[in-house]
């Protein structure tokens, strides 16, 4: 029997893994932002899933929201990734250091 | 030993598949197979939101992620002349912590999930499944056109904000190139284009010279 635990520990263990992804492609900005698409669709699973066991459709309208403003986030963040490259002629997170931070 | 029901059979396929391509999508070394694993992630995700019998949402995220946004990543990633081999270098370095930092994540979610004896199934009971006529799409639509009319529409400017971001970061003008200016043309008035020049009329007698 599929019970909440199942789907939110997909979840959780989908989030952990792009976690894990953030820390280990911290290099490459393209798979970064893949790694944030995916921690959206893990947070996004949580919605759905307590929209369905609490018989609530606002879950789901969450989540209509969020995917527009991830759908946003991606083309503005790739629209500045063809920037960079057109300025830079690279995407590698560690020379990008003209700020000195 | 019963055997597996189907829902949930289709649960744990969906949902290994899910995580495989996840970790496939963090440790696979081109960008072009990393954003092929994300699709391949974003539908077993839609196949578990369907077990959920949240179809209408399902559907959207293979649309617009799988159709759209999947594909603006593919666009850029194969149109940058990239060097992956620089962009790998700190990922031997930066595996231990960032799996201990992943463990220690996952572990506290599911000790929470977990623990207890799995409270938190008896605070969230399976509901019963819809009935027949039950239409999720109808059901969302309504929500989102009353409750949610607001909100709605500010997600439609936020998308026009996008797109004209967007548009403009991307635009460049390349110098040498020649383009017709509609603001220039349209502008343009009478006193530019003609000049007037008063003079004496000629005849034919006098072209003659006589």
């Amino acid at each position: 029997m599929l019970t909440i635990t199942h789907f939110l520990t997909l979840g959780a263990i989908l989030f952990c893994l792009s976690v894990a992804g953030i820390f280990l492609n911290r290099k490459n900005v393209i798979i970064l932002l893949m790694c944030i698409e995916l921690m959206l669709l893990a947070v996004n699973m949580n919605f759905v899933t307590f929209s369905r066991f609490l018989d609530n459709l606002d879950g789901q309208v969450f989540v209509f929201f969020i995917l527009t403003v991830a759908a946003a986030e991606a083309a503005i963040g790739l629209a500045i990734l063809v920037v960079l490259f057109r300025n830079r002629e690279t995407i590698n997170v560690a020379e990008l250091d003209d700020l000195k931070g | 030993m019963n055997e597996l029901p189907l829902q949930e059979m289709v649960f744990y396929l969906f949902s290994f598949v899910m995580l495989a391509s996840a970790i496939m999508v963090v440790t696979v070394r081109n960008p072009v197979y990393a954003a092929l694993f994300l699709i391949l992630t974003f539908f077993t995700a839609a196949a578990v939101w369907m077990l959920l019998e949240a179809e209408f949402l399902a559907i959207v995220l293979v649309v617009v992620y799988v159709g759209a946004v999947m594909v603006l990543f593919l666009f850029v990633v194969m149109m940058l002349d990239i060097n992956i081999a620089p962009l790998k270098e700190g990922f031997i370095r930066y595996l231990p912590v960032g799996l201990l930092v992943a463990f220690v994540m996952a572990a506290e979610m599911v000790m929470v999930l977990w623990g207890k004896d799995r409270a938190v199934e008896g605070m969230f009971p399976m509901p019963a499944p819809a009935e027949p006529g039950y239409s999720n799409t109808e059901a969302v639509g309504e929500w989102l056109y009353t409750q949610y009319l607001l909100p709605f529409e500010m997600a439609g400017v936020i998308l026009l904000v996008a797109m004209v971001a967007a548009i403009m970061l991307t635009l460049r003008k390349r110098p040498g190139v020649k383009a017709q200016n509609p603001s220039n043309q349209v502008k343009v008035r009478r006193e530019e284009r003609i000049k007037l020049i008063s003079m004496p009329s000629e005849t034919p007698n006098d072209q003659r010279g006589s």
